[in-house]
């Protein structure tokens, strides 16, 4: 059996009530894996401890066999995180970004230059490349910051609702990519509140409600749970009704 | 009792029940511990201030203060510098009215009328520039009225008639730039007025008093026989505040008509103006502008090295920024002067030359500090990136020193050639001014947007106290060192007090 992209065990977090209790997730490599639930599930917050920027209460978080609360440093290396605040500098180009990234991961400077002008060819930032991030909409911005979760090859990209704000085209784009990184053989967690992103996506789907798993597996495992044909977002509404 | 929406006093009780929030959530940071700690602090301040104030007035007292014109010229010099800080406080704070968007969108594309938002925001500016120099004024016009009679009190009333004209002048200006440059540049133009206001008296005066007479007491000038000469007859109008702050009332009549008038005749007249221009301002929060294609490559550096260049990139490319800094550094330019007029001969000079630059490392310092720490715009992309968060901190306070070292190592050069042994004092001092700002800066970091800068002052009160605090003490323990006097040893305690103090108060965390 391989190493799991993520294993999440015994997971919990409050604030000043319970958010996340007690949350096992294992996630395989190479996978890619869709977290819905409804508003204030916990999904943000499970999502931020994971990348490290959240300190869990108690439970144990593993990327590829690394323990990330002992070693956050040599985890965050495999790891990149997209929010659905775009976490871009007003003041630096999309090129100057990336070198900015590539330097934080210590990526070959040379290597990165050539994925970094890859990278903004592919995702349609060509003619934008040298002007400030400042004056960018808020999709061009989801676009830089993932392109710079994406110059440092990570081997587990996690985003929390990347497609929000982003036109057709751009969603679509965005999409093929994290499509073509699966082909790869990279793993994906992905937030999503558009069902049908989940649907066409991703290969399992895992259910959040009141910071608990409730529900696992691909969609014809969801749908034999709920024990007749339905869509999905049947499915996710009866599931989330059923643990309320 | 409820209020007509949209009406004066409605938007009145929106803004003050929204500053009151943001005060008591700044002040306490939802922890009761530290509003009281916070009041400890403040007190001893005050304190502090009282002490300062009763050393510079009981001797003027003793003497006894007679209105002639000595004393008329004194106080209006006086009164003039706390105007400038008024003014430029509130050209700070009008175009703030005009440019902060927050709400104001809200409020725009509502059906309330935005002629009274305006009114009410003005106001609030006047009164919060009364407040502020009330406040800064206030040790000295307590100890007056307690020394030598309640009818000083009077002087609370000139603050408040000054308080409510620099809002309408500032008001003016900002109108008059939105003519001028239009909306695209009157923010920064303003700005940099403000600043010059702020700062170019002070360094006038300072400039005018070197040259003249080789000290640099800003209050020494208003008291040479020469400029109290040539100052008009006692019966003048440009007396008015002056004699108005001495308890005469009808002075102090026309002064509050005067004020208070002036303000509401500007509010009257730019009101209908005011949604116009601030929906114009709205379409700026974009800044978009094409760098030069750059072909340079990309090149090898360490997690610091990257860290610092991005650091050094952001500071380089905002003007905003750029401007304060550059007004930190107008104020070394009597320094410099004097170190000029004086070079070859290791004189008294020093005595002032060095608490001035051991001031701004830590004024200097702070602000840069702030931006580096706390401003960070991707905060997400640093911390999960694989390095350690102490690597992020000490590459972010390396790029703050790298820059005071550069912006004060001319200067120390320069003193290096006709005195090293002052050279070093500044450098020490200088250094120990600068790491306590940083290190009150990096105890109470919070995660911000660096286009918050401008709330630094308010995010936490008691880090830009503190700091300020402790740059003064610094530069005292440099002045009485350069004088070759042990008592430099007193400045250093109570610094080196302030900085444990601010410590302990700083928020903890995890
Ligand atoms: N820093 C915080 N302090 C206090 N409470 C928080 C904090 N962050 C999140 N919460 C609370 O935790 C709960 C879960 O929030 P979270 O953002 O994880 O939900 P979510 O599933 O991502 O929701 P959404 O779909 O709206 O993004 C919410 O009730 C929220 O109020
Ligand atoms: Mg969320």
């Amino acid at each position: 059996m391989t190493v799991p992209a993520l294993a999440v065990s015994h997971l919990s977090k409050s604030f000043d009530r319970p958010v996340v209790a007690d949350l096992d997730l294992t996630i395989r490599a190479g996978e890619f894996y869709a977290l819905l639930g409804p508003n204030g599930a916990g999904k943000t917050t499970i999502l931020r401890m994971v990348a490290g920027l959240l300190q869990p209460d108690a439970g144990d978080i593993s990327i590829f066999g690394i323990d990330a609360r002992r070693d956050p440093v040599a985890a965050k290396r495999i790891v990149a995180w997209v929010s659905d605040e775009p976490m871009v500098y007003d003041r630096l180009t999309p090129l100057e970004y990336l070198e900015f990234v590539a330097g934080l991961w210590q990526i070959d400077a040379h290597a990165a230059q050539a994925k970094a002008n890859e990278l903004i060819d592919w995702l349609g930032l060509r003619p934008h490349a040298n002007e400030l991030c400042g004056g960018f909409s808020k999709g061009m911005l989801q676009k830089v910051a993932l392109a710079g979760a994406l110059v440092h090859e990570p081997k587990l990209i996690i985003l929390d609702e990347p497609l929000t704000g982003l036109d057709a085209g751009s969603a679509r784009q965005v999409k093929d990519v994290l499509l073509g990184k699966v082909r790869d053989g990279v793993t994906v967690i992905m937030t999503t509140h558009i069902l049908e992103v989940a649907e066409r996506m991703a290969e399992r789907i895992g259910v959040i409600s009141q910071g608990r798993l409730i529900a696992e597996g691909t969609l014809a495992e969801l749908r034999a749970r709920i024990g007749r044909e339905s869509s999905l977002e049947d499915i996710f509404l009866d599931l989330v009704a059923e643990a309320a | 009792m409820t209020l007509a929406p949209a009406s004066l006093t409605w938007f009145a009780r929106h803004e003050l029940n929204l500053a009151w929030r943001e005060w008591v959530a700044m002040m306490t940071g939802g922890r009761r511990a530290r509003g009281i700690g916070l009041a400890i602090f403040i007190g001893v301040v005050v304190v502090l201030l009282h002490l300062m104030a009763y050393g510079l007035v009981a001797p003027w007292v003793a003497r006894g203060i007679a209105p002639d014109k000595p004393t008329l010229v004194l106080l209006s010099g006086s009164g003039l510098l706390f105007w400038t800080v008024m003014l430029s406080q509130a050209l700070e704070s009008v175009t703030r009215v005009y440019y902060a968007r927050s709400d104001l969108d809200l409020i725009l594309s509502s059906p309330a009328s935005s002629q009274r938002l305006f009114a009410v925001r003005t106001a609030s500016v006047a009164l919060s520039t009364i407040v502020l120099t009330g406040l800064l004024a206030s040790p000295l016009i307590n100890m007056l009225a307690v020394l030598d009679g309640p009818h000083w009190l009077a002087a609370y009333g000139v603050v408040i008639a000054l308080g409510a004209l620099s809002t309408a002048i500032a008001v003016a200006i900002t109108m008059a730039l939105f003519r001028l440059f239009g909306p695209r540049q009157t923010r920064l133009v303003a700005q940099i007025v403000a600043g010059i206001v702020g700062a170019g008296f002070v360094i006038g005066i300072q400039a005018a008093a070197i040259l003249y007479y080789g000290n640099m007491s800003r209050f020494a000038i208003f008291q040479s026989a020469d400029i109290v000469a040539s100052a008009p007859d006692l019966g003048s109008l440009l007396w008015l505040p002056a004699r108005a702050a001495m308890g005469d009332l009808g002075a102090s009549v026309i002064m509050l008509a005067l004020g208070l008038g002036a303000l509401t005749l500007t509010i009257a007249v730019t009101a209908s103006s005011y949604g116009h221009h601030a929906i114009s301002a709205a379409g700026l929060n974009h800044i978009r502008s094409q760098r030069r294609p750059s072909t340079r490559a990309f090149r090898p550096a360490s997690q610091r090295q990257v860290l610092r260049i991005k650091e050094w990139r952001l500071l380089q490319r905002d003007p905003w920024l750029l401007s304060q800094t550059l007004m930190q550094i107008l104020y070394l330019v009597p320094p410099a002067l004097l170190l000029w007029m004086n070079f070859g001969d290791s004189g008294g000079a020093f005595v002032v030359v060095v608490p001035v630059l051991v001031m701004a490392a830590g004024q200097l310092a702070g602000g840069l500090a702030w931006l580096a720490i706390s401003g960070e715009d991707a905060h997400d992309l640093v911390v999960t990136a694989p390095v350690s968060p102490r690597t992020v901190l000490i590459a972010k306070i390396e790029a703050v020193l790298i820059v005071i070292a550069v912006v004060l190592s001319p200067l120390l050069l320069l003193m290096a050639v006709s005195s090293p042994r002052m050279a070093l004092i500044t450098a020490g001092c200088a250094a120990l001014s600068a790491g306590s700002a940083t290190a009150i800066q990096l105890w109470f970091r919070v995660v911000a947007k660096r286009s918050m800068f401008r709330r630094r002052q308010v995010a936490s009160r008691a880090a830009t106290l503190s700091e300020a605090f402790a740059s003064i003490m610094w530069a005292g323990t440099g002045a009485l060192l350069a004088a070759e006097s042990w008592l430099a040893l007193g400045p250093a305690i109570v610094a080196l007090f302030v900085v444990g103090l601010a410590k302990l108060i700083s928020p903890r965390r995890r």
